[in-house]
């Protein structure tokens, strides 16, 4: 089947395989490969996206079940040259070490930025608790995160 | 000519001992950084591999036709059809490339298949028909030890074996089988070269290593197979062995057409070796003052069904099984069995994590029974430099600052109690079970040591080769960037020695580099940095000395005051140093494991504070103070990051992280069943280098990669057990082992 929806603001058609995930559909029919497949059952958080405003992991989403929807993922979070102050906040703090998990967590943290400009220290960590890093023991993207947070290294 | 301009650069940005970016971090904050999962080709087809479903089973057929009848399926392969040496292996090759007659493994690869999409390819691979005998599997180390079933036994002796302390602590130990779960499971693309041979894009930690089974398995000349570098979700090991290269450049070679693989989760899982489980049994003797007078101990680990690196594995888990204490008695018996588990291999902190939290055990055990500080007991036994190896003999003659570790750690500020901590923090997290005031909190210590490079007389070495271009110098090398960081140390130091700003690391080809040697024994930093030094170093000399200056920065050649070549006219010329680093030779163990068996070491020490709740059994690692040897930090915030990373794996091994396998079959293969750490789980972490040069790394900079792991899991443990009194001799510790 096609299904049309919003991708990082534009409209796009794709052929969905069913049963397709969301995550199959941006990685292999739209090349928008950012958003990543680590577990595949809703686990890891790398391959979180924002879908219709709210924090998804596409790989739990049918892609049927887009239609329609707006979807936002960490290629469209920022124009081109340019870093989202998330994404700014986690280069600055040594937040990225493989990767892997990074697109998913930026992500997540934008989501919770949306909704707070000024989140605590645990309001950041029930925020992230969705997403698995194996390399960084979170510790950077946490400063990061406060930092931002408190505006000191905005 | 010379040109005479005002002189704009004095010295670069980003040398050492600073934490420049990582080049590779804003492609990957936005999601454009290329990983092995993303590669693509034109005409790619995609791989599917067909596994046992059996530990141990005799193959009595194998049909294809029914996966080669889907339209789409361009290939089946089975052990038939392996052009070359049918086995591969990292240290014996002796494991199939697929398995023919019998399969030793739940998991093991019996045929694979490609297919135009993915889908195709699962199903194809799931029509395949494997007539199994089933056979019973030897799964009991024990037991595999009695048949003989074994890949290496070690033995250590040292000392005067009558010697006799009066005061004897004797304990059992086990460690858990980890797995490392990178967040990128194994991938690759193959691509065939028209004329025979393939480049190789697969996820790995050693492309060399690689290119040589691959070339091996496919009966093909050396210049045949190229293995690339590629983007890596993180390795920890399990990117040692070789898992679907040889498979993917069968395939790609047999249709002639890109084939691309990625396994899904539950594959990795199979598709990887994992941390070996380990029986440990120890008898620790002591003076009335707390010096070791002797040290038993007796080691048992489970290599799996194929050797991968297992005897290396057991070397270390035997050459460490004191840790770092003086001891001048000392016997140890090892011996790596052969089962039909899962195959086990490299992980962070290789053998030396397994035995460190038996013998820290057992050092807070002597310390009991001797009314001891913990610490104090630790220290007045600490092994420093110019100290012979309580095992091997060899005198350390490289930086060793246990007692220094040791100090500054008890110096470390105690967090203060909280007096109402939030509900996320407790030890039953948002589940919200556990009552606040029935929390108890513990405080432990653990010391570790390991070594660093390659060991027991392996030709340890790496290329690495600076040149110049018109935009700056490049260092290339075939060495890994796992997300450990190397890219940019590199760059600090082809910096530090040139004198210039731009300089970048080209990850080349295995036609292009000699080996750089594995990323892994917390080697690439001293290995490949040592290379890159003495690259930069030559090369910048050869340029001030042909073009007559004494001074280089990014606008040229200097003499004194004057511009005598801008960059334009120095690389009119080619300009290229290779280099081949060596550390210092190692040697094998004569026959009671004595020698200079490591080129160098590592020290670090951890205090774990725990909030542990007695009712259900539950653990919150609260914080993790560490102080660790590290020589000369290259890149403080990199060095952080690895010491926050393998803390929180060490925390993991403590509390949560084990493969359960019944019959030799992983029951847990899924992130919703092995639980790894999250971010609340994570414990706040203070981190103090100590930092003393005299190692032979570049700048005297030692790895700092593993000895994160090695002793926080034996923190971790010391600090439940102060909190709940239990004896905890079982690493990960399970709710039942405090509650019940």
């Amino acid at each position: 089947m096609i299904v049309a929806f919003t991708v990082n603001g534009e409209a796009v058609t794709a052929r969905v395989a069913h049963p397709g995930s969301l995550l199959d559909v941006l990685r292999d029919e739209l090349s928008l490969p950012g958003s990543k497949n680590a577990c595949e059952q809703g686990e890891c958080g790398s391959c979180s996206v924002i879908l219709d405003g709210l924090l998804v992991c596409s790989c739990l989403v049918m892609a049927a079940d887009v239609e329609g929807s707006s979807v936002t993922t960490v290629e469209g979070v920022a124009a081109d040259g340019e870093l989202h102050p998330v994404q700014e906040a986690m280069q600055r703090a040594g937040a990225v070490q493989c990767g892997f998990c990074t697109p998913g967590i930026v992500m997540a943290a934008i989501d919770l930025f949306a909704g707070s400009s000024s989140p605590s220290s645990i309001e950041i960590k029930e925020a992230l608790a969705g997403n698995i890093c194996r390399c960084t023991g979170y510790g950077a993207i946490v400063r990061a995160l406060e930092g931002l947070a408190t505006g000191g290294e905005q | 000519m010379t040109t005479r301009i005002e002189r704009r650069v004095t010295s670069p940005d980003g040398v050492i001992g600073q934490s420049p970016a990582r080049p590779d971090a804003v492609p990957k904050l936005r999601g454009e950084f290329e990983y092995a999962q993303d590669l693509t080709a034109d005409g790619m087809l995609w791989a599917a591999t067909v596994r046992s479903p059996h530990a141990r089973a005799r193959i009595v057929s194998v049909d294809v036709a029914p996966a080669l009848a889907v339209g789409g399926v361009h290939a089946c392969l089975t052990a038939d059809d392996v052009p070359g040496r049918s086995v591969f292996g990292l240290e014996h090759p002796d494991q199939p490339v697929l398995a023919g007659e019998e399969v030793r493994y739940w998991g093991e690869p019996v045929a694979i298949v490609a297919a135009e999409d993915p889908r195709t390819a699962l199903r194809a691979a799931s029509l395949v028909e494997v007539g199994y005998e089933p056979l019973p599997p030897l799964t009991d180390p024990a037991e595999a030890e009695a048949r003989d079933e074994v890949f290496r036994r070690l033995r250590i002796r040292r000392g005067d074996q009558e010697r006799r302390g009066s005061v004897v602590v004797e304990g059992e130990y086990q460690v858990g089988m980890q797995d490392q779960a990178p967040l990128g499971t194994e991938a690759g693309l193959a691509i065939p070269d028209g004329v025979g041979g393939v480049d190789l894009h697969a996820t790995s930690q050693f492309v060399h290593i690689d290119q040589e089974q691959v070339v091996a398995s496919l009966g093909l000349r050396p210049d045949q197979v190229r293995a690339h570098p590629t983007g890596i979700g993180g390795a920890f090991g399990a990117r040692e062995d070789v898992n679907l290269h040889i498979h993917l450049c069968m395939l790609a070679l047999h249709t002639g057409r890109p084939v691309k693989m990625v396994y899904p989760r539950a594959e990795s899982f199979a598709g990887h070796v994992h941390r070996h489980p380990a029986w440990l049994r120890y008898r620790h003797e002591a003076d009335e003052e707390g010096r070791l007078v002797r040290v038993e101990a007796r080691v048992v680990i489970d290599g799996g069904a194929y050797a991968s690196t297992t005897s290396a594995v057991l070397a270390n888990s035997c050459y460490f099984a004191v840790g770092p204490y003086r001891c001048d008695s000392v016997a140890v018996d090892g011996v790596g069995v052969r089962t039909n588990n899962p195959p086990c291999g490299a992980m962070r902190g290789f053998g030396a994590v397994q035995v460190c939290f038996a013998y820290e055990s057992q050092m807070d055990r002597l310390a009991a029974s001797l009314s001891m500080d913990p610490l104090d007991l630790r220290e007045l036994n600490a092994l420093q430099s110019g100290d012979p190896m309580p095992t091997t003999g060899q005198s350390i003659d490289t930086p060793l600052p246990t007692r220094e570790v040791i100090q500054s750690l008890r110096a470390m500020p105690l967090p203060d109690a909280v007096t109402r901590p939030h509900h996320s923090l407790l030890p039953g997290g948002s589940g919200l079970t556990t009552e606040p005031r029935h929390v108890r909190r513990g405080i432990g210590y653990a010391l570790g040591i390991k070594n660093l490079g390659f060991s027991e007389g392996f030709d340890d070495y790496a290329q690495a080769r600076v040149l110049l271009t018109a935009d700056g110098a490049v260092v290339e090398t075939a060495a890994i960037e796992v997300g450990q960081g190397l890219v940019t140390v590199l760059c600090q130091i082809a910096r530090t020695a040139l004198g210039i700003n731009n300089v970048t690391v080209s990850h080349v080809d295995t036609s292009r580099i000699d080996s750089a040697g594995s990323t892994s024994a917390s080697r690439q930093t001293q290995l490949s940095g040592g290379a890159t030094l003495e690259a930069a170093t030559r090369l910048r000399g050869r340029i001030l000395s042909r073009l007559g200056g004494d001074h280089l920065d990014d606008s040229g050649v200097w003499q004194g005051e004057e511009l005598v070549a801008p960059w334009t006219q120095i690389v009119e010329q080619e300009w290229n140093e290779t280099v081949t680093f060596r550390h210092p030779p190692t040697s094998a163990p004569d026959e009671n494991g004595q020698g200079v068996i490591h080129a160098d070491f590592a020290v670090a020490g951890h205090r774990a504070v725990v909030d542990v709740d007695p009712d259900l059994g539950l653990v919150k690692v609260i914080r993790i103070d560490t102080v660790q040897d590290v020589g000369v930090a290259l890149n403080p915030d990199s060095v952080r990051g690895q010491i926050e990373g393998g803390i929180l794996q060490g925390v993991g091994l403590a509390v949560m992280e084990e493969l359960i396998l019944e019959d030799g079959v992983i029951l847990n293969p899924t992130f919703t069943d092995y639980l790894l750490p999250t971010i609340l789980d994570a414990p706040d972490v203070e981190a103090l280098l100590i930092e003393q040069e005299g190692s032979w790394g570049p700048f005297g900079a030692k790895g700092v990669g593993e000895p994160p792991t090695i002793s926080s899991p034996a923190a971790v443990v010391a600090a439940i057990r102060a909190a709940s009194g239990k004896e905890l001799n079982r690493i990960p510790v399970r709710p039942q082992d405090i509650a019940l």
